[in-house]
């Protein structure tokens, strides 16, 4: 599929549309950075609230890790202000703000023991010695690792060492934790079970948590809000059931999940035209004519019992109530469910993806080079703007 | 509804955020600018100096001084006659005479052919301009008062020079052939010393990578004895060998050791292990990947040589070939000793201030030496940078196969390599344990009651140890240090860019030239930091400078390999930085600290050329002893005290190997699992 993200045009979805619990924790005002004449970050506004979970997503080089940094006072921003629990914070250096931060690398100190390199930041804190004592020996049972207090970090798995750098982090209960892609250096079922385990303590401890990370079921599943970055702008904020649901543009539709991209043309303010056919979907902006982008997610596509036999190939036209006919040009078991490629004349060259259930492809007998009834429901067929491929 | 259509995708104007500085930026920088500051007192205000003066002219005047004569009685007819007037009439001095040095001083007396200093006749003087100079006895007079004196005392007046501006010095050096000359011999014995040092080390070098010969690890070895003694000590072994009473002498077939010969033959014994370390690395890092692919393309042995090794160690035979050629233009020990009527520009600049007095002309001298010395350290440092860049992409080492045949050769060659190494130190050795050659052999150690001898004795000695850890223990703490500050502060990019500049500085400045300039900064009453002048802190603070850049660079790839969020991770945690860098960074470090360490304190100990300016009778040191011993004609107890440098060293290598396996050994608990 050739065709690039494009920008909503349904209906407004307030950027910050759930709040968690109501108080707004940090809060970005306008931010730009520059490296040079390259500008990382675009006029970035946002506001995270008290106790959230947080996840910048994007594309390599998008901004996550500059706008990161910028929060941690790291890397400045150029312009704009940085405002948390209140306070402007915007031109503070990092160890006059209040967060605690988990790199990709961990960043241990080699030479030190576990034990030593969580209570690092506890020295000079005014704790006494068996004060910090307790503390790790807290933090460690926190993360499971008591047993490991003497160990080099070198002498730990990279599960461990990450779980030592989170709790390095936030040993001294910081108001925020960062985490710039904590899992990325960690082989996948490792990364499964540490999403999990992360959360867990996030959401024990309460810590207001921003996270970094380029991948989407990461984000998905770990996140209270998802903020989706693209070429160092905002593209959407919200619930990973917005996100996934409702993506605000075509950018966003893509690169979560998967979409059906369709050419087609705008008509009513709640109809798209494909082909010949006009379908209802949901409601839109765009003027009657436009050409647009009609997409829907492979799992929405609803397949239905066949009644009419006809021996031509399908077309549109005989579309109702947005269900028309299609042939079965593949099919593929993904285990839990058949991924099947639809054709019809009206698509062009583009063939419809649809994701059956093992349920439905028994109960409605499908089989390849097959025709069979299909239904785009309107609520989840939407137009985004056309955008022609470079 | 999100209308990203309204984003402008440009900055907009307006303020840039500034930010605040923390506690740590604050000291950091206070810290960095500190050792900015040692560098340009020790380094950058002692060379403007220097350059300063090679434009400095100083003459004498004439016309600026008005002379009245008295008759017998003492009365004075009111005729007055400007000094040029009666050097045009008498002629005494050229224009020659007249341009001197700042020191220089003329007589009067000289004007008036009747002059005797038992006449009764009075002189009257007077500078005709406010400035002029001359000195009655010690008492300079600047006014344009009448002076009158009689001829006892007139007897003691001498005219001083005024100071200007230009490049009078340079067009007097460039009408010299005396000295001009010296750059072209400079030259070509550089060159000469180049191509066969890095040949000879290039195929040592080979043999110690790709052969599979027996015993590497003590050609190795010995390979890397010359770096531990000073450069002048190869010099005495082949006065022993080759010169007027030499036991080979023959072999030169009438020609004497004493210039170019002796020059060349030292020089590539003192540079050989710097040829060799670098064209090793960059044999050790070709990717064996090539050879397998050369091997399966059929290439011969021969063709696989030219097109793969080759070109693979290129860059660092470029780099040897310009380190060897600065270290044997810049040497002044060897030529010193050997050089004999042969004049090179180090030792011209020697001459000129040590035995001429002539200030200005050894800081022309200076400048006329820096000149290639600075083109080759920049040519050096722009084919280093290629290297690196190479090295990232490389891979899998080179394993070499045995070949009976070869394997022998390359023994055999290594063999002779090695026995002209050991060979001039052992020459060396028993020079010192023989009671005076040529004609008693017998067992003595009469050459090391070096308190019987000019040089300064046992105490130099010490004082060379004494200076050697000074230099080691204060030059790791700010070379690392600094390091440190200009690697890992945050923003201050100028500031830190004219850092590494001044660090990379000392590198270019030969030796001779740092110490000339010493004398400049340093010896002037004028100067508050005069008091350190004489003393053992002006060697340790020359040293320490003279030895930076290699030291610097030591120290920054160390901290580069280091993770660059420790910074950021103890900033969070709201620690002082200077607690990360105790408690972390220089643990983590220490192999390369005490690396920068056994570097200075060898380096401290063989230093000649640096220091010949700077020690005072209190302050004499070992390396130094031997070139005056030599030059006083005690030959062997120089070469006894060469030797002792040579064991010092290599009993503090020896320390420094053990101290760092057992500091390794100590926390390779955390170095590996
Ligand atoms: N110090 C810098 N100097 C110049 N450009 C920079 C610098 N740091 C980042 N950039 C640029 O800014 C953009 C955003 O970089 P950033 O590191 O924030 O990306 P990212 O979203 O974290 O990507 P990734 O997923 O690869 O980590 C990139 O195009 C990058 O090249
Ligand atoms: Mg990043």
């Amino acid at each position: 599929m050739v065709l690039l993200p494009g920008k909503a045009k349904f209906k407004d979805i307030p950027v910050n549309q759930s709040n968690p619990s109501g108080a707004v924790y940090l809060c970005i005002e306008d931010l730009w950075k520059s490296f040079g004449s390259f500008v990382a970050l675009k006029d970035i506004s946002l506001n995270i609230y008290e106790s959230e979970f947080v996840c910048f997503l994007g594309p390599s080089g998008c901004g996550k890790t500059t706008l990161l940094r910028a929060i941690a006072g790291l890397d400045l921003q150029t312009m704009g202000a940085v405002l948390q629990d209140g306070k402007d914070i915007s031109n503070l250096p990092p160890s006059e703000r209040d967060f605690g931060i988990v790199f990709q690398s961990y960043a241990l100190f080699p030479n030190l023991t576990i034990e030593k390199n969580i209570a690092f930041g506890l020295e000079n804190t005014g704790r006494s010695k068996s004060e910090t004592a307790a503390r790790v020996a807290e933090l460690l049972e926190l993360v499971g690792l008591s047993d490991q207090s003497r160990k080099y970090p070198a002498q730990l798995s990279g599960g461990q060492q990450q779980r030592i750098a989170l709790a390095r982090a936030i040993a001294t209960k910081p108001g925020l934790l960062l985490l710039d892609e904590p899992l990325s250096a960690l082989d996948a079922k490792v990364r499964v079970h540490l999403r999990h385990e992360i959360k867990e303590l996030q959401r024990k401890l309460g810590v207001t948590t921003v996270m970094v990370t380029h991948d989407q079921e990461e984000a998905l599943s770990m996140a209270d809000r998802i903020v989706v970055m693209n070429h160092g702008v905002i593209e959407q904020v919200g619930t990973p059931t917005e996100i996934y649901r409702e993506p605000a543009s075509l950018f966003v539709a893509d690169f979560i999940g998967e979409m059906n991209q369709l050419k087609a043309t705008a008509a009513a303010h709640d109809s798209v035209s494909i082909g010949d056919a006009s379908l209802k979907s949901q409601t839109h902006t765009f003027a009657s004519g436009d050409t647009i982008i009609a997409a829907i997610r492979p799992e929405d596509v609803i397949p239905h019992a066949h009644e009419a036999s006809s021996s031509d190939a399908p077309g549109l036209q005989d579309a109702q109530e947005n269900t028309f006919e299609v042939m079965i040009a593949e099919m593929e078991y993904l285990g839990s469910f058949w991924r099947c490629r639809l054709q019809n004349a009206g698509f062009g060259d583009t063939e419809l993806i649809a994701d059956f259930s093992i349920n439905a492809v028994r109960r409605l007998n499908l089989s390849e080079n097959s025709t069979m009834l299909v239904e785009l429901p309107q609520d989840r067929l939407m137009a985004f703007d056309y955008v022609e491929a470079p | 509804m999100t209308t990203h259509s309204t984003i402008t995708h440009e900055l907009p104007a307006g303020p840039v955020v500034k930010g605040k500085l923390s506690r740590d930026d604050i000291i950091m920088r206070a810290c960095m600018g500190v050792i900015a500051l040692y560098l340009v007192l020790t380094l950058a205000f002692p060379l403007y100096t220097m350059l300063s003066k090679s434009f400095s002219i100083y003459r004498v005047d004439l016309s600026q001084y008005e002379f009245q004569v008295s008759n017998e009685n003492g009365q004075f007819d009111g005729t007055i006659v400007t000094g040029a007037e009666l050097n045009a009439k008498t002629g005494v001095y050229t224009a020659t005479d007249l341009s001197t040095s700042a020191d220089g001083r003329i007589a009067v007396t000289k004007f008036f052919p009747d002059f005797s200093f038992r006449s009764p006749v009075l002189y009257q003087i007077r500078n005709a301009v406010p400035g002029g100079r001359f000195l009655v006895g010690s008492t300079l007079h600047n006014d344009t008062n009448w002076l009158e004196l009689n001829s006892n005392d007139f007897r003691r007046v001498q005219l001083r020079p005024v100071k200007s501006t230009g490049l009078a010095n340079f067009v007097n050096y460039f009408s010299t052939p005396a000295l001009f000359n010296s750059i072209k011999n400079s030259i070509w014995i550089s060159v000469l010393s180049t191509i066969v040092t890095v040949s000879l080390a290039f195929w040592f070098a080979y043999a110690l990578n790709r052969s599979c010969m027996r015993f590497k690890g003590i050609f190795r070895l010995i390979a890397m004895a010359p770096i531990l003694v000073p450069s002048l000590l190869p010099g005495i072994a082949l006065v022993y060998l080759f010169g007027n009473q030499g036991m080979l002498r023959e072999l030169l077939f009438g020609h004497s050791i004493y210039g170019p010969i002796g020059i060349v033959i030292g020089s590539i014994f003192f540079t050989f292990p710097h040829a060799f370390l670098i064209i090793s690395t960059a044999l050790a890092i070709s990717d064996s990947r090539l050879y397998e692919a050369a091997t399966s393309l059929r290439a011969t042995p021969w063709r696989t040589f030219w097109t793969v090794t080759i070109p693979g160690a290129r860059y660092g035979l470029i780099s040897a070939a310009f380190v060897v050629f600065n270290l044997v233009i810049t040497d002044f020990g060897l030529p010193k000793v050997i050089g004999g009527q042969f004049n090179v520009l180090a030792v011209d600049i020697y001459k000129q201030v040590i035995g001429q007095q002539n200030f200005e002309m050894g800081a022309v001298v200076s400048v006329v030496l820096v000149i290639p010395a600075i083109l080759a350290f920049a040519i050096d440092r722009m084919v280093q940078s290629k290297q690196v860049a190479s090295l990232s992409a490389r891979s899998v080492p080179y394993q070499p196969s045995p070949n009976a045949k070869m394997d022998r050769i390359f023994f055999a060659y290594c063999t002779l390599v090695g026995v002209f190494i050991v060979g001039l130190l052992a020459v060396c050795q028993f020079a010192a344990l023989i009671k005076f050659w040529p004609y008693d052999l017998s067992f003595s150690l009469n050459n090391y009651q070096f308190d019987k001898m000019d040089g300064g004795g046992w105490s130099s000695y010490f004082n060379s140890i004494k200076l050697g850890l000074l230099t080691a223990v204060a030059g790791t703490c700010i070379v690392f240090f600094g390091a440190y500050l200009v690697e890992k502060s945050n923003g201050f990019k100028t500031g830190r860019a004219l850092f590494q500049m001044l660090a990379m500085l000392p590198m270019a400045i030969p030796g001779m030239v740092l110490g000339l300039a010493y004398i400049f900064f340093f010896n002037n009453p004028s100067n508050p930091l005069s008091v350190i002048y004489g003393t053992m802190a002006i060697l340790v603070i020359c040293s320490v400078t003279h030895f930076y850049t290699v030291s610097h660079l030591t120290a920054v790839t160390a901290l580069k390999q280091m993770d660059r969020e420790f910074e950021s991770v103890s900033a969070s945690l709201k620690q002082p930085t200077l607690k990360l860098f105790s408690r972390v960074t220089v643990p983590v470090c220490l192999p390369s600290v005490l690396d920068i360490s056994i570097y200075l304190f060898v380096n401290a100990m063989t230093t000649v050329s640096a220091v010949v300016f700077l020690y005072s009778p209190s302050t004499t040191l070992a390396s130094i002893a031997v070139l005056n011993m030599d030059d006083a004609g005690d030959i062997a107890p120089a070469a006894a005290m060469g030797m002792m440098i040579f064991y010092t060293n290599a009993a503090a290598r020896i320390i420094h190997l053990i101290a760092s396996r057992g500091i390794l050994k100590r926390t390779q608990a955390w170095r590996s699992r």
